[in-house]
């Protein structure tokens, strides 16, 4: 119990750290790490299933979701407050995920991850020649207003986006990582380790997949809202495969052994861009592959497997080589 | 009645190529278990090369016309040797103890890698290889006019289709590659150099590759992005068909083929989106492919 009061506790500190830190930190940075943040949730939602054993190829239609009902709810019916755009994004991302979930709980390993890219290509497919969603061009927000609070400059419209995404970065990485010591959660790993012994023991594989399915696609969605509010813009390429194999790629850089690895992972990797594709425009998707296998190769647990090894090895020191018997 | 024809025609020269490409992939999953997103990128760089090798023919007028074939199809050997074993060798063998699905992010960063790197070796103009196309002049079929050189690929397509199941089926090598898809440790403990066949059916899936790309380039203008898009449809076709099946490889280009030339015919917005919707339609009754066979649960 008190482990659940202190992740909630570490949680509301952490925010309220990034909250003061926005004030000191330049523009450009900030506006950086919100869509940093939004794409961490996203990439949270696939370390969720990640732990048990799936990897979907196809986040990107939840982000397009997401994305979508943020900006479609703003040009149809006017709503302009943040909170309520990115609920309904989360929301949108949500009944998807329970459509899709019950289809794709069964498949497995190379299986489900093809199948969910398919459904994301189709989804692209279709709003890319979907003239009244604005096609190949996507659709534009305004600025957002905050329940009550109107800014009037676009410096503070950025800062309060990014209050609202870092409260829900730590509100969802405290949830998460609850959920993950939780008995539920535990499964997971189990069922990643070994599903017929975890089927034997009582517990449904397909009942965990689907329901981490469901989790990742509400993240995915209040991601895709927030990315899409402060991007000001919306297009198909949310849905586009190479946007979900960045988030895979996010995932495997942040390791499942940790919730704050995904988002330093997300800004690393959100800096890594914005200046390579600056000053190297030709080859920083280059420069990332190379990046990629590193970390796949000499990393093979993540980012958040360091943070966990010093960890272990801060608490128990290793033991004496004992002497050998001759 | 003639739309029908047309799609038919149509559907059978985009599976031409996509069948050679996409058999490659195939079998390099099949063999080595590994599902290749750079595959995309080994097309481009066949077709890269292949246009710049029928530049560089035709610019010096070193022979007859015909022989360009030869160039493009030396192109293709060409990239197979210098690519295949480098990665094979270089970069999958250090991940093979992983998850397949690792694997796969593996290929893909190797596809970020290639996409750069084609960009910095011939830039981001298009190449244009036109000359070998017109050389096989035109040909009517149902009342309409092809270009004879659409009908020389699907000669291609079913020769190295053909080829390959020959090869696999009624040769010694062939069966060792088959003994190996079944089972790499059995075959390994029967005496079968497993590192060997990796290496060679790596290499013959990335001459595949280059070849579709070869043989397309003069059809095509040879431009960044060209991996992106027959990655996508190569893809659609190898899950459609089954992963690791030739027959199915075959059967799938031909499905992915036609409902491609129907979809530009009847409603060309639907292009990309057909593809993927046979595939979800495909998984969803057969989630192993069309042509998979059954494998026994491993505990």
């Amino acid at each position: 119990m008190t482990g659940r009061v202190g992740t909630l506790g570490a949680a509301l500190l952490a925010f309220a750290a990034l909250a003061l830190l926005g004030r000191i930190l330049p523009h450009w940075f900030v506006l950086v790490a919100t869509l940093a943040f939004a794409k961490g949730l996203v990439a949270l939602g696939l370390v969720v299933l990640m732990r048990g054993g799936l990897v979907s190829f196809g986040q990107g239609i939840f982000f397009c979701a997401g994305g979508y009902a943020a900006g479609l709810a703003m040009r149809s019916l006017g709503v302009t407050d943040a909170v309520l755009l990115v609920a309904l994004g989360g929301a949108l991302a949500l009944i998807l995920g329970l459509i899709i979930a019950p289809l794709l709980a069964g498949y497995r390993g190379i299986f489900f991850a093809t199948l969910t890219l398919a459904l994301s290509m189709i989804a692209y497919g279709i709003l890319d020649k979907t003239y009244s969603l604005g096609g190949s061009d996507g659709l534009n927000l305004q600025a957002p207003t905050f329940l009550t609070y109107q800014p009037q400059t676009s410096q503070e419209v950025s800062y309060a986006l990014f209050v609202l995404a870092s409260l829900l970065t730590a509100v969802a990485a405290a949830l998460c990582r609850i959920h993950f010591d939780s008995i539920r959660g535990l499964l997971s790993l189990a069922a990643r380790d070994n599903e017929i012994r975890v089927e034997y023991l009582g517990a449904s594989v397909r009942w965990v997949s689907g329901t981490n399915f469901i989790i990742s696609g509400l993240l995915g969605g209040i991601g895709g809202a927030l990315a899409a509010l402060s991007l000001g813009h919306i297009d198909p390429d949310f849905a586009f495969w190479t946007t979900s194999g960045e988030f895979v790629f996010l995932a495997i850089l942040s390791g499942y052994a940790s919730v704050t690895a995904v988002f330093v992972a997300a800004v690393l990797l959100e800096l890594v861009r914005s200046f390579s594709s600056q000053y190297f425009p030709n080859t920083w998707q280059g420069a990332l592959g190379i990046f990629l296998l590193l970390v796949i190769l000499f990393l093979p647990e993540g980012l958040g497997s360091l943070v966990r090894r010093r960890r272990r090895t801060a608490v128990k020191p290793a033991p004496k080589p004992v002497e050998s018997v001759k | 009645m003639n739309v029908a024809a047309a799609i038919f025609v149509d559907g059978l020269i985009d599976a031409s190529w996509l069948f050679i490409v996409a058999v490659g992939l195939t079998l390099v999953f099949g063999v080595l278990n590994i599902l290749n997103f750079a595959h995309g990128s080994l097309f481009a760089v066949g077709a890269y090369t292949a246009a710049s090798a029928v530049g560089w023919y035709y610019g010096g007028n070193f022979g007859p016309a015909f022989l360009g074939y030869f160039v493009m199809l030396g192109a293709a050997l060409l990239v197979a040797v210098a690519m295949g074993p480098l990665l094979e060798r270089g970069v999958l063998r250090l991940f093979y103890r992983r998850d397949e699905v690792v694997i796969v992010l593996v290929t893909y960063a190797l596809f970020l890698i290639l996409e750069d790197a084609t960009k910095l070796i011939w830039g981001v103009n298009p190449y244009y290889a036109y000359e070998p196309y017109g050389l096989l002049g035109n040909v009517s079929v149902f009342g309409l006019s092809y270009v004879g050189y659409d009908f020389a690929l699907v000669g291609l397509a079913l020769l190295t289709g053909v080829l390959l199941w020959l090869g696999l089926n009624r040769t010694i090598s062939g069966k060792v590659v088959l003994a190996v898809i079944h089972d790499r440790d059995i075959s390994g403990a029967m005496g079968v150099n497993v590192t060997r066949v990796f290496v060679l059916a790596f290499t013959f899936g990335v001459f595949l590759a280059a070849l579709g790309g070869a043989f397309t380039a003069p059809k095509i203008s040879v431009q960044p992005g060209i991996s992106i898009s027959v990655i996508l449809l190569s893809f659609a076709v190898v899950v459609i068909g089954g992963l690791g099946s030739v027959e199915g490889a075959a059967i799938a280009a031909l499905i992915v083929g036609l409902a491609r030339a129907a979809a530009i015919h009847l409603m060309p917005s639907a292009e990309l989106f057909i593809v993927y919707l046979v595939m979800a339609l495909v998984l969803a009754l057969r989630p192993e492919g069309l042509f998979q066979r059954t494998t026994t649960r491993k505990i």
